[in-house]
């Protein structure tokens, strides 16, 4: 349909017509562009941020290899880090975030459209910085270009003693600007939820998509704040004389470190939440039944929105404080695996009893299940201090938070892509190209994610560009780097299924998937003002009153 | 009952057990999840017998943590399985199939019971866990130090250790030696952790877990090694551009053998008449503004102390063996066996680069 929407404008203006259709997409306030365009750029980074991954893996491959110098491959970590966090991870779901939630609550934009560009194009103007620093990063001093500090960038490696040049300048800038970017997402998003729901859509009533990423939203605003302090602070230190950080005058490594990873860990969440909100709305419609236990799944979300809140210093246990100190981190980190396991068992409840429908979206979402498991018990393993205090720093927390961040958040977004595609392009995406990508992706994930756990207990830490012989570790490694490429090679399949169907894809007509949620009630895409007429909704799954009027939900509400 | 008799396992120790845990522990370790990668572990490469294998502990914070490490992997394991049946249970038995299509499955909207179970049960687990490992926190972090036991100050510098004996009064580098602790007369090593410029992390898996150095944080560690030999380990927090070759070593002596290393390391450098001109090329050049040796005028602390260099093993923090090869090519030009290291390139002549390293060859 958006072909057909592209065919119209060609045949109606003659000069320039791609300007014109550049310059609409460059100055758009609709909340679904915008969304879309998060996912591209999201999607560019991801692409960029693999590539990196890669030439670690190629580095990593066997001991003593020379692929890159330590400088480079100090670089190429550093820039993963940063940019699969804050350049693909968070716009992407930002981007469904953005294109679903008006759509979802029966609205017609977000509730400041302006502002909602101005954080797309703040975030993606943060993006660039960062890699501008491959260019100016070694400024006049013929220090090394694009930041080598870790993405922690812990001090004083930050301060200028140690990080001459610009390109720890542009790695805190961009993490300022595309910060701000975030905040103003979060009050979109947050004022869009409470305001703008249509009539008959009571709080209660939210899909859980909304109910979510209303919390997401509230903890972006609590966990960048700090960040965006720190950053000032650092640039303080590192051009007005400040001492914040600058431990040769009496500065605070360990101040850094609690800034840090006071946003550091509610960001976890801030990106697993939405993946929390993908699989509710996926896995009732591909089990065939209503999400079970609703009000539980909102006063869990709620739950883990305060207590991973308090969770933060779990990531410095190795940094000497006192036992108390570890001991309440490591009560406060068991405890928000509560109501994380409940999500968890009330997922598998959906499906219980259910008629499961093997769909591409549907596969990636018992991935998800699967792997969220895994990584959730590595992470209590964590927990205990003592355990971290061998693990922390080693390949196993590479490979735990590896495992929730492409085993959970990855396979979460890509059942998302699966899913939504369809509404946001008018078209399917193949499910033959789905399933290779599917299985690739998961034999890859797991060859290298799963190897990657021993390693660590074998002592072998994190950042390291080299290592010697005879410790264990080849095998292993060489091991991990096969399964990057398969993963790599699944990328590129998605990617082509992602060009392929936009083109040749089946078309979709408004509700592919037999849904049950607003959005699959307008045209796929939808046109620019969403509904034609405002919905009315009296349950929580509107279309399913509309389907079986014999039998509504509202009957039980 | 199980977390009990771990616990109390976790505080006694026998070189005895160590077998036996380590056994019960790989058997764990073959969890569905990494069975696979176990299986590479144990495969012919030497582990877990590679010298940093966190399961092989030495020490007793060490023996503690991997006490609790297995009973903490048990827990999680019987949840991995119960969970995973239940997963894949409703994923099989609950498949769409053709007969049904077009018919929607009853619908259930949830169960307060089912709710409440799952909300009771791993809290009760989470009080379980958390209880088990305060105890190990308590246990290794407020251990009371004896009065004998060896005092050391572990100084981290880009990319190198430095360590101190304040009460024997030894500087040495890179490679530690701490003696070996009897269970009946304990004489454990009390580690002061500093950093001269960023964040390091003192990391020898089989004696203890890692702790941090943080400038203007001091911060303490305790290991008492129940069996002779050389532990390995390396620097775990990222520090810089050579991180990866911060490389440590630990000799765990006999009495008798640390006794002896330490008479041997208190003593002034050995003077040798033969390696005067080494000695005039050390102290014309910049050597001496990092490097000290003992009883000579050179008393640089910037880089590592080599008045009993040839003590040593290894080069570099690890870098390189202690040959004459490889002290030649380090001096000549470090960059070839560590680039980025802070020791620079002298740029001597080769008559001068033959002399300097015959004067560190002499340095026993």
């Amino acid at each position: 349909m958006s072909s057909n929407v592209i065919t119209v404008s060609v045949g109606q203006t003659d000069a320039k017509p791609w300007v014109d259709e550049l310059h609409q997409w460059l100055t758009t306030v609709d909340h679904k562009r915008l969304g879309i365009l998060y996912i591209l750029s999201a999607l560019l980074f991801l692409v960029i941020g693999g590539v990196e991954a890669l030439v670690i893996r190629v580095q990593l491959m066997h001991s003593h290899n020379n692929f890159v110098s330590p400088e480079v491959f100090n670089r190429m970590f550093t820039m993963h880090g940063t940019t699969m966090i804050f350049f693909v991870a968070m716009p992407v779901l930002f981007g469904f975030a953005n294109y679903l939630i008006p759509l979802m609550i029966g609205a017609r934009d977000m509730a400041f459209p302006r502002l909602n560009a101005f954080s797309f194009w703040l975030s993606f103007l943060g993006a660039l910085l960062l890699y501008f620093s491959f260019l100016g990063g070694s400024g006049l001093y013929g220090a090394g270009n694009a930041p080598d500090v870790g993405w922690w960038s812990y001090a004083p490696l930050g301060a200028r003693a140690f990080s001459p040049g610009h390109s720890s300048d542009y790695w805190t800038l961009s993490l300022l600007v595309s910060g701000f970017g975030s905040i103003g997402t979060a009050i979109n998003i947050i004022s869009t939820i409470l305001c703008l729901r249509c009539p008959g859509m009571k709080l209660d009533r939210m899909p859980l998509f909304a109910w979510l990423n209303l919390v997401m939203a509230g903890m972006v605003l609590i966990a960048i704040t700090p960040l965006s302090a720190a950053q000032i602070m650092l640039l303080i230190d590192r051009y007005l004389g400040g001492h914040f950080f600058d431990t040769q005058a009496g500065g605070s490594a360990v101040l850094w470190m609690h800034f840090f990873w006071i946003f550091g860990h509610p960001e976890v969440y801030v990106l697993i939440i939405p993946c929390f909100a993908f699989m509710s709305e996926i896995i009732p419609v591909f089990s065939r039944k209503p999400i079970f236990g609703y009000p539980v799944m909102v006063a869990a979300t709620v739950c883990i929105g305060f207590v991973s809140m308090s969770v933060w210093a779990h990531h410095m246990f190795t940094i000497g404080m006192n036992s108390y100190a570890n001991s309440f981190f490591t009560l406060t980190t068991m405890v928000v695996g509560v109501p994380t396991g409940i999500k968890l068992f009330n997922w598998i409840g959906t499906m219980w009893g259910g008629r499961i429908q093997f769909k591409t979206p549907m596969l990636f979402s018992i991935g998800f299940l699967f792997q969220f498991l895994i990584a959730g018990l590595t992470g209590i393993m964590m927990a205990a201090s003592p355990f971290d205090w061998q693990l922390s720093l080693s390949y196993f927390v590479v490979a735990h938070f590896h495992y929730v961040i492409v085993g959970g958040i990855l396979f979460a977004v890509f059942a998302a892509f699966y899913y939504w595609y369809p509404k946001m392009t008018g078209r399917m995406l193949s499910e033959r190209l789905g399933k290779w990508h599917f299985w690739l992706f998961l034999i890859g994930f797991h060859l290298t994610f799963d190897v990657m756990h021993v390693p660590g207990i074998l002592g072998m830490p994190r950042r390291i560009y080299t290592y010697e012989p005879g410790r264990g570790w080849d095998t292993l490694n060489f091991i991990i780097s096969i399964g990057a490429f398969i993963q790599a090679l699944a990328i590129l399949v998605f990617v082509a299924n992602l060009i392929i169907s936009y083109f040749k894809g089946a078309e979709a007509g408004n509700d592919p998937w037999d849904a049950w949620t607003l959005e699959w009630s307008t045209s796929s895409p939808p046109a620019a003002y969403n509904f034609a007429t405002v919905p009315r909704v009296a349950s929580r799954r509107p279309l399913w009153d509309l389907k079986h009027p014999e039998n509504p939900d509202s009957r039980y509400e | 009952m199980a977390r009990k008799s771990e616990v109390k396992n976790g505080k006694k120790m026998s070189g005895r057990r160590t077998k036996s845990v380590l056994s019960r522990g790989w058997q764990i370790v073959l969890l569905p999840f990494w069975s696979t990668s176990a299986l590479w572990a144990v495969g012919p490469e030497g582990a877990p017998g590679n010298g940093t294998n966190i399961f092989s502990p030495a020490s007793t914070p060490a023996k503690s943590i991997a006490d609790l490490s297995l009973f903490v992997i048990v827990i999680t394991g019987i949840i991995f399985v119960v969970v995973f049946a239940l997963l894949f249970y409703s994923v099989v038995k609950f498949r769409g199939r053709a007969i049904d299509a077009g018919r929607e499955p009853a619908q259930v909207y949830g169960s307060t019971q089912i709710e409440v179970a799952w909300t009771i049960i791993p809290t009760l687990i989470v009080v379980v866990l958390f209880l088990a490992t305060a105890r190990v926190i308590h246990a290794v972090q407020d251990a009371p130090e004896p009065p004998d036991a060896v005092e050391v100050t572990v100084i981290g510098h880009q990319y190198w250790w430095e360590f101190r004996y304040p009460k024997l009064g030894i500087v040495t580098a890179n490679e530690l030696h701490i003696p070996v602790s009897n269970p009946s007369h304990p004489t454990p090593t009390f580690v002061q952790l500093l950093s001269a410029d960023t964040d390091h992390s003192f990391w020898v898996p089989e004696l203890a877990g890692k702790t941090d150095l943080i400038p203007n944080h001091p911060n303490k560690m305790w290991m008492d090694p129940q069996r002779t030999g050389v532990f390995l380990g390396q620097c775990a927090q990222y520090c810089g551009t050579q991180h990866a070759k911060m490389l440590l070593r630990i000799s765990v002596d006999g009495p008798e053998d640390f006794a002896s290393w330490v008479r041997a390391q208190q003593k002034p450098a050995v003077e040798d008449a033969g390696a005067i001109a080494g000695r005039r090329v050390f102290e014309r050049n910049a050597c001496m503004n990092c490097h000290a040796v003992g009883g000579t005028p050179a008393d640089g602390r910037f880089g590592p102390d080599l008045t009993h260099l040839m003590s040593r093993t290894t080069l570099a923090a690890g870098a390189a063996e202690n040959t004459y090869d490889n002290l030649r090519l380090w001096i000549q030009n470090p960059s070839v066996i560590k680039p980025s290291s802070l020791m620079p390139s002298m740029k001597l002549s080769d008559a001068d680069l033959d002399a300097v390293v015959s004067y560190m060859e002499t340095l026993h």
